[in-house]
Protein backbone atom coordinates (compact mmCIF):
# COMPACT_ATOMS: atom_id res chain seq x y z
CA UNK A 1 0.00 0.00 0.00
CA UNK A 2 2.86 2.10 1.18
CA UNK A 3 4.76 1.37 -2.04
CA UNK A 4 1.72 2.31 -4.39
CA UNK A 5 1.42 5.86 -2.53
CA UNK A 6 4.67 6.36 -3.17
CA UNK A 7 4.59 5.49 -6.97
CA UNK A 8 1.60 7.77 -7.13
CA UNK A 9 2.88 10.47 -6.07
CA UNK A 10 6.53 10.53 -7.72
CA UNK A 11 4.15 9.32 -10.95
CA UNK A 12 2.33 12.76 -10.54
CA UNK A 13 5.32 14.84 -9.70
CA UNK A 14 7.31 13.70 -12.37
CA UNK A 15 4.07 14.75 -14.47
CA UNK A 16 4.31 18.28 -12.85
CA UNK A 17 7.62 18.56 -13.79
CA UNK A 18 7.52 17.93 -16.95
CA UNK A 19 4.73 20.28 -17.69
CA UNK A 20 6.73 23.11 -15.85
CA UNK A 21 9.32 22.11 -18.31
CA UNK A 22 7.52 22.40 -21.42
CA UNK A 23 5.82 25.24 -20.32
CA UNK A 24 9.19 27.28 -19.48
CA UNK A 25 10.31 25.64 -22.78
CA UNK A 26 7.27 27.32 -24.95
CA UNK A 27 8.39 30.64 -23.33
CA UNK A 28 12.20 30.30 -24.31
CA UNK A 29 10.38 29.13 -28.28
CA UNK A 30 7.90 32.48 -28.31
CA UNK A 31 10.86 34.52 -26.77
CA UNK A 32 13.11 33.65 -30.09
CA UNK A 33 10.57 34.83 -32.64
CA UNK A 34 12.33 38.27 -33.21
CA UNK A 35 15.69 36.30 -34.07
CA UNK A 36 13.45 34.92 -36.77
CA UNK A 37 12.99 38.21 -38.32
CA UNK A 38 17.12 38.53 -38.66
CA UNK A 39 17.00 35.17 -40.43
CA UNK A 40 14.14 34.32 -42.00
CA UNK A 41 16.15 31.33 -44.23
CA UNK A 42 15.84 29.55 -41.31
CA UNK A 43 11.80 29.65 -41.17
CA UNK A 44 11.74 29.08 -45.01
CA UNK A 45 13.32 25.92 -44.83
CA UNK A 46 11.43 24.83 -42.20
CA UNK A 47 8.03 25.79 -44.28
CA UNK A 48 9.61 23.65 -46.49
CA UNK A 49 9.93 20.34 -44.48
CA UNK A 50 6.99 20.73 -42.24
CA UNK A 51 4.84 22.19 -44.95
CA UNK A 52 4.84 21.77 -48.34
CA UNK A 53 6.32 17.68 -47.75
CA UNK A 54 2.38 17.67 -46.04
CA UNK A 55 0.99 18.85 -49.56
CA UNK A 56 0.72 15.58 -50.49
CA UNK A 57 -1.03 13.45 -47.54
CA UNK A 58 -3.18 16.27 -47.01
CA UNK A 59 -4.38 16.95 -50.44
CA UNK A 60 -5.19 13.49 -50.81
CA UNK A 61 -6.50 12.39 -47.64
CA UNK A 62 -8.92 15.35 -48.34
CA UNK A 63 -10.05 14.35 -51.65
CA UNK A 64 -10.97 10.62 -49.95
CA UNK A 65 -12.47 11.66 -46.96
CA UNK A 66 -14.55 14.23 -49.01
CA UNK A 67 -15.70 11.30 -51.27
CA UNK A 68 -16.53 9.30 -48.85
CA UNK A 69 -18.74 11.88 -46.70
CA UNK A 70 -20.17 12.08 -49.90
CA UNK A 71 -21.05 8.29 -50.38
CA UNK A 72 -22.05 7.54 -46.73
CA UNK A 73 -24.18 10.98 -46.46
CA UNK A 74 -25.88 10.55 -49.91
CA UNK A 75 -26.99 7.19 -48.50
CA UNK A 76 -27.96 8.17 -45.32
CA UNK A 77 -30.04 11.17 -46.42
CA UNK A 78 -31.75 10.10 -49.58
CA UNK A 79 -33.43 7.57 -46.99
CA UNK A 80 -35.44 10.73 -45.95
CA UNK A 81 -35.44 12.37 -50.02
CA UNK A 82 -33.37 15.21 -49.06
CA UNK A 83 -30.12 13.97 -51.13
CA UNK A 84 -30.42 17.91 -52.13
CA UNK A 85 -28.86 18.65 -48.48
CA UNK A 86 -25.11 16.45 -49.12
CA UNK A 87 -23.35 19.86 -50.00
CA UNK A 88 -24.14 21.13 -46.61
CA UNK A 89 -23.64 18.46 -44.71
CA UNK A 90 -20.46 17.34 -46.67
CA UNK A 91 -18.87 21.04 -46.32
CA UNK A 92 -20.11 21.26 -42.86
CA UNK A 93 -18.60 18.55 -41.36
CA UNK A 94 -15.65 19.32 -43.51
CA UNK A 95 -15.63 23.22 -42.49
CA UNK A 96 -16.09 22.17 -38.77
CA UNK A 97 -14.75 19.17 -37.23
CA UNK A 98 -12.85 16.89 -40.27
CA UNK A 99 -10.78 19.42 -41.57
CA UNK A 100 -8.68 20.71 -38.62
CA UNK A 101 -9.08 17.83 -36.89
CA UNK A 102 -7.54 15.12 -39.43
CA UNK A 103 -5.07 17.78 -40.62
CA UNK A 104 -4.04 18.21 -36.82
CA UNK A 105 -4.30 14.69 -36.45
CA UNK A 106 -2.37 13.94 -40.12
CA UNK A 107 0.19 16.56 -39.48
CA UNK A 108 1.27 15.28 -36.19
CA UNK A 109 1.70 11.93 -37.95
CA UNK A 110 3.56 12.96 -40.98
CA UNK A 111 5.51 16.23 -39.24
CA UNK A 112 5.84 16.26 -35.81
CA UNK A 113 6.97 12.54 -35.31
CA UNK A 114 10.00 13.36 -37.78
CA UNK A 115 10.60 17.02 -35.87
CA UNK A 116 10.69 14.94 -32.54
CA UNK A 117 13.38 12.13 -34.55
CA UNK A 118 15.13 15.12 -35.72
CA UNK A 119 15.52 17.16 -32.75
CA UNK A 120 15.86 13.82 -30.46
CA UNK A 121 19.13 12.54 -32.83
CA UNK A 122 20.43 16.17 -32.37
CA UNK A 123 20.63 15.87 -28.42
CA UNK A 124 21.51 11.81 -28.94
CA UNK A 125 24.55 13.21 -31.56
CA UNK A 126 25.39 15.92 -29.05
CA UNK A 127 24.49 18.69 -31.45
CA UNK A 128 22.83 20.41 -29.27
CA UNK A 129 25.67 20.79 -26.88
CA UNK A 130 27.87 21.49 -29.74
CA UNK A 131 25.57 24.66 -30.47
CA UNK A 132 25.64 25.51 -27.13
CA UNK A 133 29.66 25.24 -27.12
CA UNK A 134 29.69 27.97 -29.71
CA UNK A 135 27.86 30.21 -28.01
CA UNK A 136 24.73 29.62 -30.17
CA UNK A 137 21.08 29.35 -28.91
CA UNK A 138 19.71 25.78 -29.97
CA UNK A 139 16.49 27.20 -29.09
CA UNK A 140 16.16 29.96 -31.18
CA UNK A 141 18.17 28.79 -33.95
CA UNK A 142 16.71 24.55 -34.14
CA UNK A 143 13.28 25.01 -32.36
CA UNK A 144 11.86 28.63 -32.69
CA UNK A 145 12.20 27.75 -36.97
CA UNK A 146 10.33 24.86 -36.64
CA UNK A 147 7.71 25.85 -34.15
CA UNK A 148 6.83 28.86 -36.21
CA UNK A 149 6.34 27.13 -39.95
CA UNK A 150 4.26 24.13 -37.68
CA UNK A 151 1.87 27.01 -36.62
CA UNK A 152 1.26 28.90 -39.75
CA UNK A 153 1.39 25.49 -42.04
CA UNK A 154 -1.35 23.93 -40.16
CA UNK A 155 -4.09 26.41 -40.94
CA UNK A 156 -2.97 26.76 -44.44
CA UNK A 157 -3.16 22.79 -44.47
CA UNK A 158 -6.54 22.63 -43.05
CA UNK A 159 -8.06 25.09 -45.23
CA UNK A 160 -6.56 23.07 -48.35
CA UNK A 161 -8.24 19.62 -46.83
CA UNK A 162 -11.58 21.06 -46.46
CA UNK A 163 -11.64 22.64 -49.77
CA UNK A 164 -10.39 19.52 -51.49
CA UNK A 165 -12.36 17.92 -49.10
CA UNK A 166 -15.66 19.81 -50.56
CA UNK A 167 -14.84 19.35 -53.94
CA UNK A 168 -14.16 15.28 -53.62
CA UNK A 169 -17.85 15.36 -52.56
CA UNK A 170 -18.79 17.33 -55.53
CA UNK A 171 -17.32 14.76 -57.67
CA UNK A 172 -19.18 12.18 -56.18
CA UNK A 173 -22.42 13.76 -55.23
CA UNK A 174 -22.73 15.43 -58.99
CA UNK A 175 -20.99 13.00 -60.85
CA UNK A 176 -21.64 9.19 -59.73
CA UNK A 177 -24.81 9.60 -57.78
CA UNK A 178 -26.69 12.10 -59.43
CA UNK A 179 -27.43 15.37 -57.14
CA UNK A 180 -28.30 18.88 -58.63
CA UNK A 181 -25.30 20.79 -58.73
CA UNK A 182 -26.71 23.83 -58.29
CA UNK A 183 -28.28 22.54 -55.04
CA UNK A 184 -25.14 21.02 -53.59
CA UNK A 185 -23.49 24.46 -53.61
CA UNK A 186 -26.81 26.67 -53.31
CA UNK A 187 -27.63 24.70 -49.85
CA UNK A 188 -23.93 25.27 -48.66
CA UNK A 189 -23.93 28.76 -49.67
CA UNK A 190 -27.26 29.22 -47.28
CA UNK A 191 -26.46 27.28 -44.66
CA UNK A 192 -22.89 28.14 -43.98
CA UNK A 193 -22.07 31.50 -42.66
CA UNK A 194 -18.56 32.96 -43.13
CA UNK A 195 -17.47 34.01 -39.26
CA UNK A 196 -19.48 30.99 -37.33
CA UNK A 197 -18.38 28.21 -39.41
CA UNK A 198 -15.17 29.20 -41.31
CA UNK A 199 -13.60 31.62 -39.17
CA UNK A 200 -14.17 28.98 -36.48
CA UNK A 201 -12.77 26.35 -38.53
CA UNK A 202 -9.56 27.89 -38.90
CA UNK A 203 -9.35 29.32 -35.23
CA UNK A 204 -9.27 25.68 -34.42
CA UNK A 205 -6.82 24.75 -36.63
CA UNK A 206 -4.42 27.45 -35.76
CA UNK A 207 -4.78 26.20 -32.11
CA UNK A 208 -4.02 22.57 -32.83
CA UNK A 209 -0.98 23.71 -34.78
CA UNK A 210 0.27 25.80 -32.11
CA UNK A 211 0.06 22.55 -29.39
CA UNK A 212 1.02 19.43 -32.34
CA UNK A 213 4.08 21.88 -32.73
CA UNK A 214 4.92 22.17 -29.19
CA UNK A 215 4.55 18.43 -28.29
CA UNK A 216 6.56 17.82 -31.03
CA UNK A 217 9.32 19.83 -30.34
CA UNK A 218 9.45 19.31 -26.61
CA UNK A 219 9.19 15.51 -26.57
CA UNK A 220 12.30 15.55 -29.46
CA UNK A 221 14.01 18.50 -26.84
CA UNK A 222 13.06 16.64 -23.78
CA UNK A 223 14.34 13.04 -24.82
CA UNK A 224 16.60 10.76 -23.27
CA UNK A 225 19.73 10.82 -25.94
CA UNK A 226 19.53 7.78 -26.85
CA UNK A 227 18.48 5.79 -29.94
CA UNK A 228 15.35 3.86 -27.27
CA UNK A 229 14.84 7.47 -26.00
CA UNK A 230 14.10 9.23 -29.34
CA UNK A 231 12.01 6.06 -30.26
CA UNK A 232 9.75 7.07 -26.98
CA UNK A 233 9.68 10.23 -27.24
CA UNK A 234 8.17 10.21 -30.93
CA UNK A 235 5.77 7.68 -29.93
CA UNK A 236 4.96 9.68 -27.17
CA UNK A 237 4.75 12.71 -29.41
CA UNK A 238 1.81 11.18 -32.01
CA UNK A 239 -0.01 9.67 -28.78
CA UNK A 240 -0.01 13.11 -26.36
CA UNK A 241 -0.73 15.09 -30.25
CA UNK A 242 -3.77 12.80 -30.88
CA UNK A 243 -5.00 13.08 -27.30
CA UNK A 244 -4.65 16.65 -27.18
CA UNK A 245 -6.67 17.48 -30.19
CA UNK A 246 -9.42 15.41 -29.91
CA UNK A 247 -9.71 16.75 -26.03
CA UNK A 248 -9.43 20.43 -27.37
CA UNK A 249 -11.55 19.59 -29.76
CA UNK A 250 -14.33 19.14 -27.77
CA UNK A 251 -14.04 21.95 -25.35
CA UNK A 252 -13.40 24.44 -28.86
CA UNK A 253 -16.50 23.26 -30.44
CA UNK A 254 -18.93 23.23 -26.86
CA UNK A 255 -17.40 27.02 -26.90
CA UNK A 256 -17.85 27.99 -30.56
CA UNK A 257 -20.93 26.08 -31.75
CA UNK A 258 -22.53 25.97 -28.04
CA UNK A 259 -25.11 28.48 -28.52
CA UNK A 260 -26.89 27.44 -31.66
CA UNK B 1 19.85 22.09 -46.07
CA UNK B 2 20.48 23.23 -49.56
CA UNK B 3 18.66 26.95 -50.18
CA UNK B 4 17.87 26.68 -53.41
CA UNK B 5 15.25 29.01 -55.93
CA UNK B 6 13.18 25.45 -56.29
CA UNK B 7 12.99 25.25 -52.46
CA UNK B 8 11.44 29.18 -52.15
CA UNK B 9 9.48 28.55 -55.39
CA UNK B 10 7.88 25.61 -53.65
CA UNK B 11 6.50 26.99 -50.55
CA UNK B 12 5.41 29.95 -52.02
CA UNK B 13 3.23 27.16 -54.37
CA UNK B 14 2.52 25.80 -50.83
CA UNK B 15 1.57 29.27 -49.24
CA UNK B 16 -0.50 30.39 -52.29
CA UNK B 17 -2.58 27.30 -52.48
CA UNK B 18 -3.28 27.64 -48.95
CA UNK B 19 -4.57 31.27 -49.10
CA UNK B 20 -6.40 30.13 -52.55
CA UNK B 21 -8.11 26.97 -50.74
CA UNK B 22 -9.06 30.10 -47.72
CA UNK B 23 -10.35 31.99 -50.47
CA UNK B 24 -12.34 28.88 -52.11
CA UNK B 25 -13.96 28.78 -48.33
CA UNK B 26 -14.75 31.70 -48.28
CA UNK B 27 -16.24 32.58 -51.63
CA UNK B 28 -17.30 29.22 -53.01
CA UNK B 29 -18.54 27.62 -49.74
CA UNK B 30 -20.01 30.25 -47.61
CA UNK B 31 -22.55 33.11 -47.72
CA UNK B 32 -19.71 35.58 -48.13
CA UNK B 33 -20.04 35.91 -52.34
CA UNK B 34 -23.91 36.89 -52.21
CA UNK B 35 -22.94 40.22 -50.83
CA UNK B 36 -23.47 42.43 -54.00
CA UNK B 37 -22.49 40.23 -56.58
CA UNK B 38 -25.69 40.67 -58.81
CA UNK B 39 -27.52 44.04 -59.61
CA UNK B 40 -31.17 43.67 -57.77
CA UNK B 41 -34.22 45.44 -57.44
CA UNK B 42 -35.70 46.10 -53.65
CA UNK B 43 -39.64 45.40 -53.66
CA UNK B 44 -42.08 44.95 -50.09
CA UNK B 45 -44.89 42.87 -49.38
CA UNK B 46 -47.30 42.75 -46.03
CA UNK B 47 -48.29 39.86 -44.79
CA UNK B 48 -50.89 38.84 -42.48
CA UNK B 49 -48.26 36.42 -40.81
CA UNK B 50 -45.27 35.77 -41.99
CA UNK B 51 -44.18 32.41 -40.60
CA UNK B 52 -41.41 31.02 -40.69
CA UNK B 53 -39.47 32.94 -43.16
CA UNK B 54 -36.04 34.58 -42.51
CA UNK B 55 -33.71 37.01 -43.46
CA UNK B 56 -32.06 35.26 -46.51
CA UNK B 57 -34.61 32.98 -47.49
CA UNK B 58 -35.38 32.13 -51.20
CA UNK B 59 -37.81 34.29 -53.56
CA UNK B 60 -38.86 32.56 -56.44
CA UNK B 61 -41.30 32.23 -59.05
CA UNK B 62 -42.37 29.25 -61.05
CA UNK B 63 -39.63 27.46 -58.88
CA UNK B 64 -36.91 29.41 -60.01
CA UNK B 65 -35.01 31.05 -57.65
CA UNK B 66 -34.82 34.83 -58.69
CA UNK B 67 -34.49 36.94 -55.45
CA UNK B 68 -33.57 36.45 -51.67
CA UNK B 69 -35.64 37.84 -48.85
CA UNK B 70 -33.79 41.07 -47.21
CA UNK B 71 -35.67 41.90 -43.84
CA UNK B 72 -38.58 41.44 -42.51
CA UNK B 73 -40.32 43.93 -39.60
CA UNK B 74 -43.41 44.31 -38.17
CA UNK B 75 -45.28 47.17 -38.85
CA UNK B 76 -46.91 48.50 -35.89
CA UNK B 77 -49.25 50.29 -37.58
CA UNK B 78 -51.12 47.72 -39.52
CA UNK B 79 -50.28 44.72 -37.38
CA UNK B 80 -48.45 43.57 -40.84
CA UNK B 81 -45.68 41.34 -41.17
CA UNK B 82 -43.37 43.80 -44.09
CA UNK B 83 -41.01 41.65 -45.98
CA UNK B 84 -38.38 43.16 -48.53
CA UNK B 85 -36.99 41.30 -51.30
CA UNK B 86 -34.30 42.16 -53.22
CA UNK B 87 -34.87 40.80 -56.56
CA UNK B 88 -32.75 40.49 -59.29
CA UNK B 89 -32.65 43.01 -62.07
CA UNK B 90 -32.84 40.61 -65.33
CA UNK B 91 -36.03 39.70 -63.92
CA UNK B 92 -37.64 43.19 -64.04
CA UNK B 93 -40.71 41.99 -66.17
CA UNK B 94 -42.96 40.87 -63.02
CA UNK B 95 -46.27 42.98 -63.29
CA UNK B 96 -47.33 45.20 -60.50
CA UNK B 97 -50.79 42.94 -59.68
CA UNK B 98 -48.17 40.12 -58.64
CA UNK B 99 -49.12 37.56 -56.00
CA UNK B 100 -46.62 37.06 -53.00
CA UNK B 101 -47.27 33.71 -51.06
CA UNK B 102 -45.45 31.87 -48.60
CA UNK B 103 -44.76 28.34 -49.12
CA UNK B 104 -42.73 25.73 -47.27
CA UNK B 105 -40.37 23.37 -49.70
CA UNK B 106 -41.73 20.07 -49.00
CA UNK B 107 -43.54 19.02 -45.48
CA UNK B 108 -40.66 20.28 -43.22
CA UNK B 109 -38.87 22.06 -45.00
CA UNK B 110 -37.48 26.03 -45.43
CA UNK B 111 -40.59 28.51 -46.06
CA UNK B 112 -40.00 31.06 -49.20
CA UNK B 113 -41.88 33.19 -51.12
CA UNK B 114 -43.50 32.55 -54.63
CA UNK B 115 -44.31 35.36 -56.76
CA UNK B 116 -47.41 34.56 -58.98
CA UNK B 117 -47.23 37.17 -61.63
CA UNK B 118 -50.49 38.66 -62.94
CA UNK B 119 -51.81 40.21 -66.22
CA UNK B 120 -51.25 43.85 -65.97
CA UNK B 121 -49.04 45.79 -68.01
CA UNK B 122 -47.51 48.11 -65.79
CA UNK B 123 -44.14 46.22 -64.08
CA UNK B 124 -42.84 46.41 -60.23
CA UNK B 125 -39.99 48.87 -60.17
CA UNK B 126 -37.23 49.15 -57.22
CA UNK B 127 -39.11 50.26 -54.06
CA UNK B 128 -42.60 48.96 -55.57
CA UNK B 129 -45.36 47.28 -53.33
CA UNK B 130 -46.73 44.28 -54.07
CA UNK B 131 -50.49 44.46 -52.65
CA UNK B 132 -51.93 40.60 -52.84
CA UNK B 133 -50.35 38.26 -50.83
CA UNK B 134 -51.15 35.05 -48.81
CA UNK B 135 -49.69 34.53 -45.54
CA UNK B 136 -47.96 31.51 -44.66
CA UNK B 137 -49.67 28.26 -43.38
CA UNK B 138 -49.19 27.81 -40.07
CA UNK B 139 -49.65 24.18 -39.13
CA UNK B 140 -50.90 24.49 -35.80
CA UNK B 141 -53.71 26.70 -37.05
CA UNK B 142 -54.87 24.47 -39.91
CA UNK B 143 -54.82 21.52 -37.46
CA UNK B 144 -57.24 23.62 -35.04
CA UNK B 145 -59.01 24.80 -37.29
CA UNK B 146 -59.54 21.08 -38.49
CA UNK B 147 -60.33 19.45 -35.27
CA UNK B 148 -62.72 22.44 -34.33
CA UNK B 149 -65.11 21.61 -37.45
CA UNK B 150 -64.99 18.19 -37.34
CA UNK B 151 -66.43 18.78 -33.40
CA UNK B 152 -68.99 21.25 -34.93
CA UNK B 153 -70.00 18.91 -37.45
CA UNK B 154 -70.31 16.19 -34.62
CA UNK B 155 -72.26 17.90 -32.61
CA UNK B 156 -75.06 18.86 -35.78
CA UNK B 157 -75.38 15.78 -36.27
CA UNK B 158 -76.28 14.96 -32.43
CA UNK B 159 -78.87 17.71 -32.40
CA UNK B 160 -80.23 16.29 -35.69
CA UNK B 161 -81.03 12.94 -34.17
Amino acid sequence: MMQFLQNLGASTRTSFTKLGRATYFLIQTLAGIFSILIRPRLLMNQMFSVGVLSFLIITISGLFVGMVLGLQGFYILSDFGAEESLGIMVAASLVRELGPVVTALLFAGRAGSALTAEIGLMKATEQLSGMEMMAIDPIRRIITPRFLAGFLSMPLLAALFSAVGIIGGQLIGTGLLGVDDGAYWAQMQTQLDFYDDIINGVIKSVIFGFVTSWIALFEGYDAIPTSEGVSRATTRTVVNSAFSILGLDFILTALMFGDN
Amino acid sequence: MQHTATQDTLVGLFVASGIAGLFFLALQVSNLSSFGDKDTYTVTASFESSGGLKVKSAVSAAGVKIGKVTDIRFDPKTYQSVVSMAIESQYNTLPEDTTASIFTAGLLGEQYVNLEPGGSEAVLKNGGKIDLTQSAIILEKVIGQFLFKSAEEKAQGDKKE
